[in-house]
């Protein structure tokens, strides 16, 4: 156990420099950054200067190690547009995006999970063809689109709530909802296939054979072997949230991270962009990390492995 | 013995259901298709033409609309009907290109490593787990916004080299299944280079499993191209792409909500036929490797 | 005085096929009854139907089915989920996965006493301990605390059986205990159930298909065939003097030292287990059975051939000895 722990964080660290280099190569997509930076008006003189201020005249490869050895010391460099150190940019923003993510996940599962486990209950029924057109449905729609309609509809027609910024509780609601369709559907079907296969197992009939109680055999004994796969992916869907926010937080007016790397973008602020996709990784790696940890946790059988 | 047995209506049932599920998937992609292909002859006008004294006219059944533009026309007067009729091109190409390069990368890195197995499986793993902690839409959006703006090729080829996840696995986890089966070991026996090996034993095997991954995949692409373009770094105006037709209907959607609900729907229906497609070839193979 | 368990012309569908097509038996209390036949016979449906845990779709009728005197032909589910675990147990052939494996062993052995008689907490501990003692298990302090998979085969059954004595049931229903177990567990697991039985009086329903222990535990035996009862008879009975062919063809099966002669082949029932279609009538094993006449198409009459020795077939007496 412990050595597959060891195992995965090594994977980990390796995955989290490539994502770095590949975060920086990135940047350097569009050739002389220095031009990109000074605007098409300037002249050659400012290029110079620019490039030079930047430390854009050095070697690509000292650049690099550069980045490298500032970004394991959590110094991402300035904002070229804000002026401030991208490190503080990034958190100052990052629990809007955190919010934004658990409120998410929080929708996912409490939709997910009550219609994976009723759709198991009641295979092959019209509620379990309902429960499964619902996750294609899911699957379909545009985030942005079902953002602008929700926005229409609920902000708009209804009344109900607002439909851009980041005022209250309220001005999370739609966005968060908007979210938690990526991951509905994905989490509906592993659940449901999850019970599937629970109730249809052998400790199960021993369960009935002992006389327990319906709900008993449901949930303590069918769902909480179902629940471990979910669990782990929950976690991972998290990660994929995370990453995905920047639709619809451009679209909401949701000034988190993502925002940030949209406008960042746009502005041609490279090591912002540079630094928000490092982070969102390693966000992930962690994530995926603690999935693991959690089917390790939940099922006994891999804990003594 | 099964503990699990089904009253003879339910399997009937769930045939027909499924089935219905089918034709109506491969009906509509098959429809999408030919809308794509037939563009220039079933539009009614041209998509690009720009006329400033019919600007957002509404569609023919409400008020104000007239038959000339049966959907009625944008912002810039262009004939509503017509961009969803060339749109349908966009997704399409962006659809069928990407899942072609996303392919072609994802199946060659999770053959090779299932084949082979060892330093190269590890490194194909390696590789996987990198590509699925990159943000994809974020990365798109930042190479589109640094390569100096988008264009058709930009889109297809970033989507090409971040897709293929998917691919890759479900290619590894098949050509390992294969790998040690018989008719396998016999060719290699008989002295079959491994590259024969590969293509006629290998890849006509797996070849059902990838066609699943690949609906998938195609709606997933579909699906971020409209994202990008509506996040005006995806397929370039005046392409009439779904997702640029919903950015550029933003600013009036409160006025007019059709204008945006058209395209949305448009890309809805779109791909859920092409999930639904996904779902009966994997209906018809029978396992399920790419969840 | 009325037996434990007491079936008269069980039958069980599922969809169009008649798994069980008319069975009758009784099991006394303290005493072992055997139901034994090939696979597919019927016969662990007809236990699962005994205690209601047929699958969606199974359907079971009776004339009569009563357990102590107690009718539970109509029992729903809340009705039946009470009776089993507390008065009626069964334990299953796997168990490697009839174990839940997210639980303690410890857990999944109380919740029944909780269940049925609300005992507290430390009250079902003893008394798991207690049953872990009886069946067998050292150190059954340390074992409640453990996890399935960290248990071998052997011991999953013996848990499995302690669990099923938690509420000091009457009956007990064993749907091939030994099957899946080493020779040698085999017939440890045998003697406990031969012991528990004396200790505690129980009633024992044993579903096998291997006579080697039809010979060793069993009282009566039922010879099932295709979904039906073809013999029935106390066990010395049956071995000494088996009346049904098909019954006749088992035992001749089952090489004997010193009875069988070299080089000689092994006896085999020729032909294969029919699927009964619906609306089948008559006898299933005419097909292959050496002394079939016509009338066996027919309803068979269940005739008396001995003390207690019921036969299923068309012979008046049966084979000839």
């Amino acid at each position: 156990m412990l050595h597959f722990l060891r195992r995965r964080l090594t994977v980990a660290i390796l995955v989290a420099l490539t994502v770095l280099t590949l975060s920086f190569l990135l940047t350097r997509l569009s050739g002389d950054l220095a031009i990109s930076i000074a605007g098409p008006n300037a002249s050659q003189e400012d290029i110079e200067l620019i490039r030079r201020a930047y430390g854009l005249d050095r070697p690509l490869w000292v650049q690099y190690f550069d980045w490298l050895w500032r970004a394991l010391q959590g110094d991402f460099g300035d904002s070229y547009f804000f002026k401030t150190r991208v490190s503080r940019l990034i958190m100052e923003r990052m629990p809007i995006t955190m919010t934004l993510g658990l409120c998410g996940l929080a929708i996912a599962l409490c939709v997910a999970l009550p219609l994976g486990i009723l759709a198991a209950v009641r295979e092959n029924t019209w509620v379990d063809r309902s429960v499964l057109m619902v996750a294609l449905i899911g699957q379909a729609m545009p985030s942005f689109w079902l953002g602008l309609t929700l926005m229409i509809v609920l902000g708009l027609n209804l009344g109900w709530l607002p439909i851009s910024g980041t005022g209250s509780w309220e001005h999370y609601v739609m966005p968060s909802i908007v979210l938690s369709f990526s991951a509905i559907p994905s989490l509906m079907r592993l659940t449901r296939s999850g019970m599937i296969e629970a109730l249809a197992s052998d400790y199960i009939r021993t369960a009935r054979a002992k006389g327990l109680s319906r709900l008993s055999i449901l949930v303590k004994h069918g769902f909480r072997n179902a629940a471990i796969p979910v669990v782990a992916i929950a976690a991972v869907q998290l990660g994929f949230m995370l990453g995905g926010s920047i639709v619809i937080e451009t679209v909401f007016a949701l000034h988190g991270v993502g925002y940030l790397a949209w406008e960042s973008i746009s502005k041609n602020d490279f090591p912002v962009v540079q630094a928000v996709v490092l982070v969102l990784a390693l966000i992930y790696i962690g994530l995926t990390l603690l999935s693991d940890l959690l089917n390790a946790v939940l099922d006994p059988r891999l804990r003594s492995a | 013995m099964s503990t699990v047995l089904q009253p003879a209506g339910a399997s009937s049932r769930r045939r027909i259901w499924r089935n219905a599920g089918a034709i109506l998937g491969v009906g509509i992609v098959g429809f999408i298709t030919l809308v794509a292909i037939l563009a220039p002859w079933l539009a009614p006008h041209d998509p690009f033409t720009i006329d400033l004294g019919r600007r957002v006219i509404p569609p023919m059944w409400m008020e104000g609309g007239t038959p000339d533009n049966i959907l009625g026309t944008d912002q810039l007067g262009r004939d509503y009907l017509s961009r969803l009729i060339y749109g349908a091109r966009v997704s399409m190409i962006i659809g069928v290109a990407t899942i072609i390069t996303s392919g072609i990368i994802g199946t060659f890195l999770g053959v090779m490593g299932g084949f082979y197995g060892g330093r190269v499986d590890d490194a194909v793993v390696f590789a996987i787990t990198a590509r699925l902690s990159i943000p994809v839409v974020l990365v798109a959006l930042a190479v589109a916004g640094f390569s100096g703006g988008a264009s058709f090729t930009l889109v297809i080829l970033v989507l090409g080299l971040l897709l293929w996840d998917r691919f890759a696995v479900v290619a590894r986890s098949t050509t390992m299944q294969i790998r040690n089966l018989d008719y396998v070991a016999a060719a290699r026996c008989a002295g079959c280079s491994p590259m024969t090996v590969l293509l006629k034993e290998v890849l006509p095997n797996i070849a059902t499993h990838l066609a699943v991954v690949a609906t998938l995949e195609m709606a997933l692409a579909i699906l971020l191209e409209a994202a990008l373009s509506f996040l005006g770094l995806g397929v370039p105006p005046p392409e009439p792409s779904w997702g640029l037709m919903i950015s550029e209907a933003k600013e009036y959607m409160f006025f007019s909500p059709w204008v945006i609900m058209i395209p949305g729907i448009a890309l809805f229906v779109l791909v859920l036929g092409v999930n639904l497609l996904g779902d009966a070839l994997r209906d018809m193979l029978g396992t399920d490797l790419s969840r | 005085m009325s037996a434990l368990l007491d079936i008269e012309d069980l039958r069980v569908t599922f969809g169009g096929t008649a798994a069980v097509r008319g069975i009758s038996l009784t099991v006394e209390k303290g005493e072992t009854h055997c139901l034994v036949g090939e696979s597919g016979c019927g016969k662990s449906v007809t236990s699962l139907a005994v205690m209601g845990l047929l699958a969606k779709g199974g359907k079971r009728e009776a004339a009569r089915l009563s357990f102590a005197g107690e009718d539970i032909r109509d029992y729903n589910e809340a009705q039946m989920s009470r009776l089993r675990g507390d008065r009626m147990a069964m334990i299953f052939q796997e168990p490697m996965t009839s174990l839940n494996p997210a639980y303690t062993v410890g857990s999944q052995m109380t919740e029944v006493l909780r269940r049925h008689r609300g005992t507290p907490r430390a009250q079902a501990v003893d008394r798991a301990v207690e049953l872990l003692t009886r069946v067998g298990i050292t150190a059954p302090g340390l074992r409640l605390g453990q996890f399935p998979h960290q248990l071998s085969g052997g011991l999953r059954q013996r848990v499995m059986i302690a669990m099923a004595l938690m509420c000091d049931p009457e009956l007990l229903i064993a749907d091939e205990p030994t099957t899946a177990l080493d020779v040698t567990v085999q017939a440890q697991i045998l003697r406990l159930l031969a012991e528990l039985q004396k200790d505690l009086g129980l009633g024992i329903l044993l579903i096998t298909h291997d006579l080697g222990i039809v010979a060793r535990v069993a009282d009566r035996v039922s010879v099932m065939y295709a979904g039906e009862v073809v013999e029935s008879a106390p066990t010395a009975e049956l071995f000494r003097a088996p009346r049904h062919p098909y019954t006749r063809g088992l035992l001749s099966c089952v090489p004997v030292p010193g009875k069988v002669k070299r080089d000689e082949p092994l006896g085999s029932i020729p032909g294969v287990v029919p699927r009964i279609p619906p609306g089948f009538t008559g006898c299933a094993f005419r097909d292959r059975c050496s002394f079939a006449e016509a009338a066996c198409a027919g309803t068979l009459p269940r005739r008396n051939v001995g003390p207690a020795h019921e036969l299923r077939c068309i012979l008046p007496e049966g084979v000839p000895a």
